[in-house]
Parts: structure tokens; sequence; C-alpha cells
């Protein structure tokens, strides 16, 4: 919203300054957004007068002039054909910055002779494109500011532009006399009087208005229009077209800028029709569906069926409250014309604004409601208006409906508004600072007035009170802790399970990424997403159009720029949601690494080899680890397609619960998102670990033995697809008391073998608790190892 | 005598390796070694002889049996101190590599943040990403038609033909989560939420999914007064500086009401931020008293109860305290950002360590 200070004056008896107005715009929640003062650039500038002007003796069209300026009689070098003796000019002295021509004045000698300043055109202060000579004044006095003699003679010139931010709350302040009356509430200044006076109609207004019983109750309450004929619309006035330019407007007719004058002084759009279009009477009423309009943005409407949209004989002639036809619209000949002023439903106006997507001054002002009671008011004001700049002669007014009935009251309990503010505000203040915003207070109930649809209840009526007496004084206090003492821990042990994941990968040497939600849908349907269901209506980019079925694709692309910026070896991570629905709640909380290229940069201690499948197992099961899964699990095959076939396991308890998974991404995949190859990764779901029983923060005593531990080797031989995870549980199994560990150390596939088969070692821990083992202990251990290997892999002891 | 003992000492002295030393030994003090045949002729000795011998020949045995182990130590020090003259290294060679992990500025501000408000008592809530309507507008005081609405750029999710259910959203804000918070836990309630919102924009400063926290906090008695002081104390903590300056603007949110803007005092030189100092006023968040309908939305009776919500941005907050310019650049992962902006694994944000340590 835009206005100039000059149009809030016709509203608001202030001496308050500029930045007084503006401060106190903000505080009030008019965020000024932005001011043009364009009297701050000539604010140097001072009016003087050519004393004498004589040819300059080494250039022919140069004048030396003598110039009484307010630093006395000064010497002035200039070239403009109108410098002559006599003239009132515009003087910058040395050392002012000229805007137009973006320099500062120095002292200079021109052909040998000094010159003491400028004298200026128009186009040099800026003030227009004015540039066949330097300014000659009508009046004004030696020494006098230029900006003072505009401010006497030509204001809007000098009138600063104030533009401010409206939040949707606040229709009201979409006019400048809403705004008026917040600052004079402030005590800015006090809010000029407006009284209206209806204008009486000569003759019966030949156009008749009905508005359709469908939208009597919601839609169009109230409609009010008149006749007023023998007007000459020719351009407006000046200070009329002054406005409209300084608010971003251009002015087109005098008609026309009256209407759009009432939409930025009053918040009330108002429309003219060309009388001698319309024919018969105007009806409003939903549309029935596929009429068409071609609107005054000049382009064509096509309306369903329940727009609303008013009509004349031939059909519909206006967008009703958005935007009017080009067929009925006001020209330069227009003699008669029809003026409306109506109430529109904001919702209504909003659905149907959205609907045909118009973005007009009217609509963005009925949806978010203008003043119901200022209807005809407004229609008496524009008609006074009408018949001032352009003559004629008014019909009565002719309407149907009545203005929307919107008196409503709530209680003002003054104590309740300062223990909500916690500032103490004394209950008279609070009861003039309502009265000042119009509000109604009857004891102790404030009635809302009718400009004001926002005030909806007794919160709102704090809201006013606070922000007039402003929240800048508001002191802080302190809110005492709810639980006195030490503070508790609050996180839950799912936040705490994220957060150890989250830094046991980075302590791992992963990068944390955060990557967006939403992918593309080719390379969420390689994960087992890009499905209808998760697809966004309204994507931003076909690169985001799917929300994400796991965090790998995110991580695989991170990797593919990294790849392209020269970074080979990368180990990337995120912690966060991937979706597997559209419900609210169909997300599941994950982490994924992904490790690229090799395990470190080559260094002389021959440190890098490419990274493979058990970094992933090893950085997987330490997420686990940090994250209080059991130590104990299976390892299963058969995860999802992304994963290598025969280079992945699943992290599981049981077939159907899965913990994490890590492996080798197929090929194919990694060629589809443009990822240089091989890439391990894992993922692990945060949720699906149990939640380790509950047992205070006491440990288990430590069982250790003072006893030798004994440790032992065995090499078996096997087919080469026999897990290892076999052997070491079977291992494991031979005496589940004596041995403490079951570790391979070895495993030799082929050669001597054979095709087919491996060679697996792995080592042994006894660990005795009573006694010393005996040799023939040991060896029935052993034995019996073998067998039980032997037993569940059908391995034998390399012999 | 002292023929004898200079004899040794000096062939000691020459010795150039421990069997040369042996050798000594042996011909000097072992069984037959000439000092012990001396020692053997005391006997036959008259006791005056054997008085002023005895002693001599027990003092020069000591002397030479300290001379044959000095040397021997010599020795071994001279062949230690050849050993490791000869292993010398280059040790200007790099270290063996290890990596060096990262966490993303936006997980560390969420930890600042979170123990900032856990000491005053805030617990951390959630709540799911893709909302309904009703719980991202409707239970906020935004209903369908309101203008805050389009203001908001709300991500929709695609519906099923046939599914007539207004569609769901992407949250454009944390708000939802008070909502759940609400009817979840009740009254008094102090939470935060943080996380991932949603908004359909996409340009030098906004990216269509950013991140940030809310703040609730209800009880009897709590007021706008009790919200300043907790602004202030976070940005105190957070910004860790301690003249922090807030001012309250009177604004318009649909969830609040009275609703504030807030700024905070900083001044901007040579394009660093300064937090605290300066005369510039930087808005950073916005704030209010909940609005009764949304207290009465999350099944709290808003005659009993009363309170604050807040929300700020968690990115934003980001570039401030440490200085990144660029709001794209969290999302694109490139190493080089990562690992600039990056904090340790072990860089875990403390109130008792100071937040950035």
């Amino acid at each position: 919203m835009k206005f100039t200070l000059s149009w809030l004056k016709d509203h608001l008896d202030t001496e308050a300054s500029l930045d007084d107005i503006l401060y106190a715009l903000t505080d009030l929640g008019l965020e000024v957004e932005g001011v043009e003062n364009p009297a701050k650039k000539l604010e140097e500038f001072t009016i003087g007068r050519v004393l004498k002007a004589e040819k300059h003796p080494d250039a022919d069209r140069l004048r030396v002039c003598q110039v009484a300026t307010a630093l006395g009689e000064q010497q002035i070098i200039c070239g403009a054909p109108n410098a002559r003796e006599g003239i009132t000019v515009v003087v910058a002295h040395p050392g002012t910055y000229i805007p137009g021509i973006d320099t500062i004045i120095q002292v200079g000698k021109i052909r040998g002779i000094e010159s003491h300043g400028m004298m200026c055109s128009e186009r040099e202060m800026e003030l227009s494109d004015e540039h066949d000579g330097i300014i000659e004044l009508p009046s004004g006095e030696v020494g006098q500011k230029f900006t003072d003699w505009l401010a006497e003679n030509d204001p809007a010139k000098v009138d600063p532009v104030i533009e401010i931010a409206i939040t949707p709350n606040r229709p009201d302040a979409l006019g400048v006399r809403g705004i008026a009356r917040d600052l004079a509430a402030r005590g800015v200044g006090r809010l000029k009087p407006q009284a209206v006076d209806p204008v009486p109609g000569a003759f019966p207004c030949p156009i008749g208005v009905t508005i359709d019983p469908a939208l009597k109750d919601k839609g169009a309450p109230h409609f009010t229009g008149r006749l007023i004929r023998g007007v000459k619309n020719g351009p407006s006035p000046q200070w009329l077209q002054d406005r409209l330019r300084a608010i971003g407007l251009r002015p087109i007719s005098a008609l026309v800028d009256i209407t759009n004058f009432f939409t930025y002084d009053q918040n009330r759009p108002l429309h003219v029709f060309d009388a001698d279009v319309v024919k018969g009477g105007l009806r409003i009423h939903p549309a029935e569906g596929n009429e068409t309009l071609l609107a005054l943005d000049e382009k064509e409407y096509n309306f369903a069926q329940g727009m609303m949209v008013i009509s004349d004989e031939s059909g519909p002639e206006s967008i009703a409250g958005i935007m009017g036809g080009e067929h009925t619209g006001v020209t330069e000949g227009t003699v008669n014309v029809f003026l409306e002023s109506a109430f529109w439903d904001p919702i209504t106006i909003a659905t149907t604004g959205r609907a045909l997507k118009i973005n007009s001054d009217a609509r963005y002002r009925f949806e978010r409601g203008v003043d119901p009671a200022y209807t005809l008011p407004g229609l008496e004001a524009a008609t006074r208006m009408i018949l001032d700049l352009c003559g004629g002669e008014p019909s009565e007014v002719a309407a149907d409906g009545a203005p929307l009935e919107m008196d409503r009251a709530f209680r003002l309990d003054t104590d309740r508004v300062a223990r909500l503010v916690g500032m103490d505000i004394p209950a008279e203040e609070q009861r003039a600072t309502l009265t000042a915003l119009g509000f109604r207070l009857e004891g102790d109930t404030a009635h809302v007035p009718s400009w004001r649809p926002d005030v909806q209840g007794e919160a709102d009526l704090v809201e006013e009170v606070a922000r007039v007496a402003s929240l800048t004084k508001l002191e802080g206090k302190r809110l005492p802790r709810s639980h006195v003492g030490v503070p508790t821990g609050i996180l839950t042990p799912m936040q705490k399970r994220e957060a150890a994941a989250r830094r046991t990968c980075a302590a791992l040497g992963y990068n944390e990424c955060v990557t967006y939600s939403f992918i593309d849908q080719g390379s969420a349907a390689l994960f087992g997403g890009g499905d209808d269901a998760t697809a966004l209506e309204n994507p931003i980019s076909s690169e985001m159009s799917h929300m994400r079925p796991a965090l790998l694709p995110g991580l695989l692309q991170a990797a593919a720029r990294n790849q392209a910026r020269g970074f080979a070896d990368l180990a990337l991570f995120e912690v966060g949601p991937a979706f597997h629905g559209a419900e609210p709640g169909e997300q599941h909380l994950l982490v994924s690494g992904l490790l690229v290229g090799h395990t470190a940069p080559r260094d002389p201690f021959g440190s890098r080899r490419p990274v493979d499948v058990y970094d992933a197992k090893a950085d997987c099961e330490a997420v686990l680890a940090a994250i209080g899964a059991p130590a104990k699990a299976q390892i299963l095959r058969g995860a999802a397609d992304h994963w290598h076939p025969g280079r992945h396991g699943m992290i599981c308890l049981g077939p159907k619960k899965v913990l994490a998974v890590f492996g080798e991404l197929h090929p194919k995949v990694l060629r589809e998102m443009d990822v240089k190859g091989p890439a391990m990764a894992f993922t692990v779901w945060l949720e699906e670990a149990p939640m380790p029983r509950k047992k205070g923060a006491t440990r288990d005593a430590l069982g250790v033995s003072d006893l030798q531990a004994v440790e032992r080797d065995f090499a078996f031989v096997l087919d080469a697809d026999t897990p290892a995870l076999n052997v070491v549980n079977a291992a494991a199994g031979a005496d589940k008391a004596l041995i403490e560990e079951v570790r391979v150390f070895d495993e030799f596939v082929g050669g001597s073998l054979g095709e087919g088969k491996k060679s697996l070692a792995i080592t042994v821990r006894m660990q005795p608790m009573d006694r010393t083992l005996t040799d023939e202990e040991i060896e029935a251990v052993g034995k019996k190892i073998v067998e039980k290997v032997q037993k569940a892999t059908g391995g034998t002891l390399r012999g | 005598m002292d023929d004898l003992r200079q004899k040794y000492l000096d062939a000691i002295a020459a010795a150039a390796d421990e069997a040369a030393l042996e050798e000594l030994r042996v011909t000097a003090v072992g069984k037959k070694g000439e000092i012990s045949l001396k020692m053997r002729e005391l006997g036959k000795m008259t006791p005056e002889e054997r008085q002023v011998m005895g002693p001599r020949l027990n003092a020069l045995k000591d002397e030479i049996n300290s001379a044959l182990s000095a040397r021997k130590a010599a020795l071994a020090d001279a062949a230690l101190n050849e050993r490791l003259r000869a292993e010398w290294l280059d040790v200007t060679l790099p270290g063996r590599p290890r990596p060096r992990g990262t966490i993303h500025p936006v997980s560390q501000v969420t930890e600042e943040i979170t123990a900032i408000f856990a000491d005053m008592g805030f617990a951390v809530a959630e709540g799911p990403q893709i909302e309904s309507d009703w719980f991202n507008f409707d239970a906020l005081n935004i209903p369908p038609e309101h203008p805050a609405r389009q203001e908001h750029d709300t991500f929709f999710m695609a519906r099923a033909d046939g599914d007539d259910r207004p569609p769901h959203v992407l949250r454009t804000h944390t708000s939802p989560v008070q909502i759940r918070a609400m009817q979840a836990q009740g009254a008094p309630i102090r939470v935060i939420a943080p996380g991932r919102v949603y908004r359909c924009d996409y340009d030098q400063t906004h990216t269509p999914m950013f991140h940030q926290v809310e703040g609730l906090a209800i009880d009897r008695d709590i007021s706008m007064a009790n919200l300043k002081w907790v602004l202030e104390e976070f940005c105190r903590a957070f910004f860790e500086v301690d003249g922090v300056e807030l001012r309250f603007r009177a604004s318009h949110f649909p969830f609040t009401e009275p609703s504030a803007e807030v700024d905070i005092r900083c001044s901007w030189t040579g394009g660093t931020l300064k937090i605290g100092e300066g005369d510039d006023w930087m808005e950073i968040l916005g704030s209010g008293m909940v609005h009764p309908k949304v207290l009465a939305a999350g099944g709290i009776d808003p005659e009993e109860w009363q309170g604050f919500a807040f929300g700020m941005g968690i990115d934003r907050l980001a570039m401030l305290k440490y200085g990144i310019p660029d709001l794209r650049a969290f999302f694109d992962s490139d190493l080089r950002w990562l690992r600039h902006y990056g904090f340790s694994a072990l860089d875990r944000p403390t109130l008792h360590g100071g937040l950035s340590g």
C-alpha cells in the first residue's frame, strides 16, 4: 500500500515529522517497506537571481554570470541558452551533490574563468526530463531553500511517498483514511472529520439494479448505483494525476481516476459503466456457465457455473467485484456514466478471483473486506467528486439489498489485557484507544466498527490496545522454570537415538548432508517410490516432483555433483525422514551413508584402497551399536533391487524385522544416477531397533577370570558360498560357557582347493573360569568344534 | 701396584667391544686373574704386610670392576646411539590419513537451540511433514478462504481420483506441531518443535525446503512480557553476546493475538553482522500470544490457560551466527561447503561448555 504524506494529511491533522510518522506506522503493525522522499536530495539547493550575464570571452555558448545567492554574489559559468540577467534560478553551491548527473559540484575553471557553483535544470535535480534550459522560477527569494519554495508552489514535487506492508487482517489500512485513524489513535495528530452529505437525485435512475435471490444472503448483499448524465470525461486535474502517479498508477481519465482515488483513499473500490452502452437494467447473478467476457485487462474470461457476474440484457458486463468489462468501460467520449458501489462477499470474490487468476486492486480489497457500511456513503462521496471534476447531473440512487449487518460487541476486560500482554496499561487508556479506533464503548462492551472485519473476539481487543500502546515498550519478565532446581533431560529415547546416529556417522568420517525431501520421479522409482500417491500436486520443478522413498537417491545425486567438481572419494550421510505414503505420519526416520571411491588419498604408506562392502558393514554396525540395537542379529539377503544382488546384507531380527541394510549399490542404479561407481552404502531404520528395556544406570558386575585364556586356530575347507557366520556360530556353540569369542581371520578362495571351494580360518578363544585347562580338555573342545562346524556346514578341517 | 692399576685402567678405556672387556675381566679379576692371584698371596704375608696390602688389593679390585661396568655401559650407549642414528625418519611426511567427518550446520544449530530451551524447561515435540490442511491451517485459525493461505505458497499432495478430501499439504510451518503437542499433552506445556518446512518458492534467498523451530509455552499466567524475556535469553545464549536488545513490533499472524515481529539490534559493517550493537534492526522471528481458537483446537480451555508461541528460521539463525552467506548452498551438499561450515562430531553443543565451543 502506497500513499503520499500530503495525501495522509488530507485525513490527519499533524505536525509530526516524517520520521516520527514512519516510526509510528511500523510500530503500529503497518510496517514501512520503503520511503521515497524527493526533498531529501534537494535539501542543499537554494534560490538565486542572475544579476549579470555576459558572454564567455573564449566560448560562444557559455555565459559568465554574477548571481545573487545564499552565500552572497557568486560567479557562475553557465551554458544554458536561457541564462540571462534578471531571472530567478536554482543554485547548487560547490560541494552539493547533483542527482541528475551524479556529480558533486566543485569550484572549477571553465576555459580559464572560475565558476563557483551551478544553476540547474529540472532534469539535473531529477524533477522531470526538462533540460532545455535552467529553471526560471516565477517567484522566490534569494537564499530561500528550493524545497521550501516547492512545498509552497508545487508540493507534489516534494511529497514523500510511503509504502507499507498490510497484514491480511487490516483491510481498513488499504485506505489512507484507515492509516490516518491508526496514527491518530497513537497520538500522532488528529483524525479530520469526514462528513458525507447525500447528493439529491435530479431524476429517477433509468438503469435498475437487482440482485439475484441466490446471491442476496451470500455473495452480493448490497448493491448501489446511480446515473450521472452530461459529464465531461477529460484528463483529471493535476493534483489527482500527481497522486496517482506517485503511488504508481497511470492516470487514465477523470472518471477512472476518481474510482482509483476512492480505492486508495477509502478502501472503497468503485466501478463506472458507460451508461449509453448498458442495455436495460443490471442484474447481479451467478453465471450459468460458459458465458464469456472481454474484461478491462483486454483478456477474455470464460465463467464457470456459479461465478458472480453483473449482466445487462446483452449478457455479462462485469466480473462482480473483480474487474469490469471492456465493452461497457468508460472512454474519453463518455457523457452518461453509471457509478457502482457495492459490497461483495470476500470468500465469493476470493474463489472466483483465484479460479480466473485475476489479480486486481478490487479483488485484493474485496477479498480482505471493505467497510460494508460505507457502500452508500462511498457512492455519494464519489458522486460529489464526479460532479466537481466532470460536471453533470445525478439521478436518484438505484439499490438492492442492504448493508451487511456486522454489529458485534465483545467484553473489554482491562485486567485481562494487562495480564496477557504483561504491560501496565491503565483502563482509561485502553478505552480511549478503542474509542479512537472507532469502537463504541457501552460500559465494558466494545462494539466493533464496521471497517474492522478482523475483530472477532476479546483477544482482538487486546491486540488493538497492545499495538497502539506500543509493544516496543514491553519489558521482558522472567519466565520461572516449571521445575525448580537442576533441569532434567528432555529428549525422548528416539531423539537421543537420532543424535547418536548422526554423531557416530560424523565420527566415522562421513560428511552430513541435508538434501531435499522431494526428488525427481525417475530417481524415486529406482528406490521403490515415485508412485502417484507420493507425487506433489504443484511441484516447483520436475526435479522435485515426488516425496523421497529413501535417503540414498539424494545422496547419490550429491555424490554425482561432487564427482563433477572433481571429488572422487566421498563419504556422505544424511539423517532424516523418507516417505512411504502421503498420509500424515507415513514417514520413517532413516540414516544412510554412502561411500564412493577410495578409503583415503594416496599416501606413502599404501593406505589407499577402494571402498568395499565391509567398510559399509562396519559403519552400519557402528551406527547400530550407537543406537543400542541388539548385538546379535541375523544377516539375510534379498533386499530391494537397488542393491547388488550378491553383495548386500540385511541385518535382521527375524525375516520381517529389518534393522539395516548394507552393501554395494546396483551398477544400473549408479549408471541411471550418473555416479561413477562402485558405491557402497548402508541404511539404518532408526525406529526399527527395539528400545532396550530400561533398568536404571547400574551395569551388571564385571566378571573376569585371572586364569590364562587359550586361543586355538582352525582352518576349514568349505563350499565357497558357505556363510562365514554359520561357521562362527557353529564353533561358538561347541561350548558356550568356555568359548568367549570366535573370530574369522583368513579367507582363501579357489587355488589349490579347487573350483567352488574356500578355506576359512578362525581363532577360538577359550576362557576358563575356575581352573586351568588341561591339554586333554582343550583337545576335546577342539574336536567338538570341528564336529559342530562339519555338521552345520559340511566343512572339513584343512589338513 | 700402581703400574698394575694403570695398565688395566688404560686397557679398559681402550677396549673396543664387550668381548675385549670380558677378556680383560678374566685377565684381571677372573678366578685366575692377575689381581686374584695377588690376593691369594696375602695369606703368605706377615700380618703387618697383610694389613697394608689387603685393603689396597680390595680397593684395586673394586676400581677395576667399576671401570669395567662403566666402560660396558658406555659401549652399550654408543651402540644404541649408533642404532638410533640409523633409524632417522623424515617426520615431515604426512601422517596416516584419517577421514574427518562433519555435522551439518542445520543439525548443529538445532542442537544448540534445543540445549538452550531445554534449560528453560522446553521439551522437543515432533510432527509429520505431510500434514492435513486442518492441522496446517484450520486449527491455526486460517480458514479455507483466509488470504493468509494464499500467502503460504503451499505445496499440495496429489489426490487420487475419487478422493474428495481436501489435499494434504507439505507443512508450511512448524506450527501444526503446536496443535499436535497440545492435543497429546494438554496444559501446562512447554515445547519447541524444530524441523523441515516447505514453501513453493525458489530464488536467491528462498529454497522450497527450509527449517523452522516453533516454541510454545502454555500455563495459567504466561504473558507477552514472559515471551520477550524468553526470546531475549535465547538470543543472548544463542548468539553468545551479553548485550542483546530485542524490539517487538506489532504484526499479525492468524494463530496469535496479539502478534509481534521481533527485531534484534545489530550492525552491518563491511558485510559483517554484529549482534547487540549498532543502529540497525533485523527481523528474526514472529511471535505472539496463542489465539484462543488455537488453544481450543488443541483441546485446551482458553478461559483457563494462556501462553505464547513463536517461530523462527533455523537455517537463517545458522547463517547469522556463523556468517554463512547463501541459503541455497545448505542443500547442495558441496563437499567443500560441508567441510568449511560443518562441525566436528565431538563438538556437541552444551550450555556448560559454551555453545560454539
